[in-house]
């Protein structure tokens, strides 16, 4: 009871914290100086969170749903609060005025998201997947109806709408095209270390030290080589590349998802017990027969966990590499960096990080699928 | 026709296959038995050619199994092994169907053959074709392996101790099954195994193995009878042996025809192990022998004792 308990204390507390010491909302006099904090609702909130943690106090029953269903309400329901509050300021306020959510908000936000997370462990997947599919779909149905309009990160994808869905598009273009590159490449590869189980050590060393080079490092270094292959080969630099751009991009972040793709597919291919292989092998099926009929089916949900971790690191890798012109949502992070301008620093930011929860969750709900029909 | 030609193995400089000799007939119930590491998986593999020898020949029919298509040779050969290696992603009628399937047969015949051998086999609890391995006992597994091994009607069964973690009465029915199966289908099986009752019980000819070569090959009286040296002797059973006799011979050897007897009777088919271990449980030194229900003679314990050489 207590250990099931003790995460709800810790996140609750940290909630109640953060609704009674830390701004809900930054107001600005414009787009790119600082404002002041304020936190409008700081008692009610304190006194909600206080409830829950009095909830997992007490046994009550349906104590568990009650949890789960006020963190549900809180994921759509801090939003709208933050987006009423910015609207009510708003409406007296002079137009360039900005309002931002402010730690307090961000803070309450994280604590209902991990304790929805964690007041659906061990539920059936269908169930976990709707309960944040409806969430999801809440705060899209929210948006829409303007009910965030109010804050100044709407207004700055509102101000910026085309560049911001071109590198929502170029992000996903560079990640997608790495993906598809390291499945092709690093599949096989897998598969010729898993058989030959001496250059295991060689290949993943290469690949793992690979890994410890720095992000920033990997990119810049490869501009030379690049910049050089594109003058060596004009052909190169009418498909795009060159030092900068698309193609260094994709080759260094090609290159971080080699590593997990090898070791996943090798683990995949041994998820077949050697036995069944020997049976397999021994009533006649070719390589091919024994990878298609048995190895992949077996070793499928093992691959595509490694896939899935892949998606995401590349996602988030994927932001640097606007560093080297190769555009993406990292332009806005680093663009904004350079303005002072916190709002596009934020938009980039969160937009990568949704992107990333996104994929992730597509992967899980696929893996969930077959595990299902295993 | 399984034809061992001068076969050696080694694995690294460890020799395991050395020089062996040895004919399998057809039609042949043949038991290869011997110690752990003596090389009899590593033997059953030459011929499927999931281990390539390093010299001499293994031949099916007079013919290099190595001149055949791998693929080709494996899907006439049946293979069970004692881990069965069932796919656990599919259903045990897909398991079973894998080699007709592999070789392209018509989905009737496939159906068809599987529920031949869901019967033949007594796999009969209802719907079992549809569910998945890990939802079976040990045995019925072991009973899977054994139908996928003869779903495609191989003329050749290789068999590595099919029934090796069994308990001794799932594992007597199945021997018993199996036996029945060999004799009305004249498959040729060869079948490896440790356990020395098992190999006396099934094989037409039994072979012990001992570090890569065959000591000695005969039908299990005569390894029990004349056993070539002492390690064989010792292998065979040394004082146990008479036991083991006991169960390869039946009851019309011995009995004695017309002669009266009190008890519950015992068939001419019982093993004299058999026998002997219903006289024991009467408490009686001679029981009554009946032959298709009808009384025709009497089974007695000192003749048991006396018998043989
Ligand atoms: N693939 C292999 N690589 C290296 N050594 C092997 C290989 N297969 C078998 N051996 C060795 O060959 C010897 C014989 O093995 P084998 O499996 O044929 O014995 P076995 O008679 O079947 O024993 P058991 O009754 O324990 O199954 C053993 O010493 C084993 O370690
Ligand atoms: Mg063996």
């Amino acid at each position: 009871m207590m250990s099931r308990a003790l995460p709800v204390f810790v996140l609750s507390a940290m909630a109640l914290v953060a609704a009674a010491c830390l701004p809900f909302l930054h107001v600005a006099p414009n787009r790119l100086l600082s404002g002041h904090a304020v936190s409008p609702l700081a008692w009610p909130l304190a006194a909600a969170w206080l409830a829950v943690i009095a909830v997992t106090a007490v046994r009550i029953p349906m104590q568990r749903v009650v949890v789960t269903a006020t963190a549900w309400f809180g994921i759509a329901g801090l939003p709208w609060l933050a987006g009423a509050e910015a609207q009510r300021i708003l409406s007296d306020a002079s137009a360039t005025t900005r309002v931002q959510p402010g730690a307090g908000f961000w803070l309450m936000w994280l604590a209902a998201a991990l304790l929805l997370l964690d007041g659906l462990r061990g539920r059936r997947p269908a169930v976990q997947v709707a309960a944040w599919i409806v969430a999801g779909f809440t705060i899209v149905v929210l948006a829409a109806a303007g009910a965030f309009d109010g804050l100044s990160l709407v207004r700055e994808w509102r101000a910026q709408r085309a560049p911001f869905a071109a590198a929502v598009a170029e992000h996903l273009r560079l990640a997608g095209t790495t993906l598809v590159l390291a499945l092709l490449t690093g599949a096989p590869l897998g598969w010729w270390v898993w058989r030959r189980r001496r250059a295991d050590g060689v290949v993943v060393g290469i690949l793992a030290f690979l890994q410890t080079v720095p992000s920033l490092a990997l990119f810049a270094l490869l501009i030379g080589p690049f910049a050089w292959l594109a003058r060596a080969w004009p052909a190169l630099g009418t498909l795009g590349f060159g030092g900068t751009g698309a193609a260094p991009a994709v080759f260094a972040l090609w290159l971080y998802a080699l590593l997990p793709v090898v070791r996943y597919t090798a683990a995949g291919l041994d998820a077949v017990p050697a036995d069944t292989r020997d049976a397999a092998r021994g009533l006649g099926m070719s390589r091919t027969q024994l990878l298609m009929r048995v190895q992949l089916p077996l070793g499928w949900p093992v691959l595509l966990a490694g896939l899935r971790i892949v998606a995401v690191q590349t996602i988030g890798l994927a932001a640097v590499a606007a560093l080297i012109g190769a555009g993406g949502l990292g332009r806005f992070v680093f663009l904004g960096i350079g303005q002072g301008a916190t709002d596009m620093v934020l938009l980039g930011t969160l937009a990568i990080i949704v992107l990333a929860l996104l994929v992730d969750f597509v992967f899980q709900a696929v893996l969930a699928w077959t595990e299902r029909r295993a | 026709m399984i034809e061992f030609d001068h076969v050696t193995k080694r694995f690294g400089g460890h020799l395991v296959i050395d020089d062996l000799s040895l004919r399998i007939d057809d039609g042949e119930f043949f038991v290869l038995v011997g110690p752990s590491g003596s090389g009899k998986s590593t033997l059953l593999r030459t011929v499927n050619r999931l281990v390539p020898v390093d010299a001499g020949a293994v031949r099916i029919d007079g013919e290099d199994v190595l001149s055949r298509d791998v693929e080709t040779l494996r899907r006439g050969i049946g293979y069970a092994i004692q881990s069965v290696g069932l796919f656990p992603h599919r259903t045990v009628g897909e398991n079973i169907a894998t080699v007709p399937r592999l070789l392209g047969w018509p989905e009737g015949d496939i159906r068809a053959r599987v529920t031949e051998l869901v019967e033949l086999l007594r796999l009969d609890e209802p719907g079992i074709a549809d569910r998945y391995p890990a939802t079976l006992s040990g045995g019925q597994q072991q009973r899977v392996g054994v139908a996928r091994a003869l779903a495609a009607r191989p003329r050749i069964v290789l068999m590595d101790e099919p029934f090796g973690a069994l308990d001794p009465i799932t594992r007597e029915s199945l021997q018993g099954s199996l036996k029945a199966i060999q004799r009305d289908t004249g498959t040729t099986i060869l079948f490896v195994t440790h356990d020395m009752d098992e190999a006396f019980r099934l094989g037409d000819r039994v072979a012990l193995m001992l570090d890569g070569r065959i000591a000695q090959v005969g039908a299990p009286l005569d390894l029990l009878h004349r056993p070539a040296n002492d390690r064989v002797r010792d292998f065979v059973g040394g004082t146990r042996a008479r036991l083991r006799e006991l169960a390869v011979r039946t009851v019309r050897d011995s009995m004695r025809v017309g002669e009266p007897a009190e008890g519950e009777a015992v068939d001419v088919a019982d093993s004299l192990q058999d026998a002997l271990a219903a006289m024991l449980a009467q408490r009686r030194d001679r029981l009554p022998v009946n032959s298709r229900g009808e009384r025709v003679g009497a089974i007695v314990l000192a003749d048991l004792v006396a018998n043989g050489p």
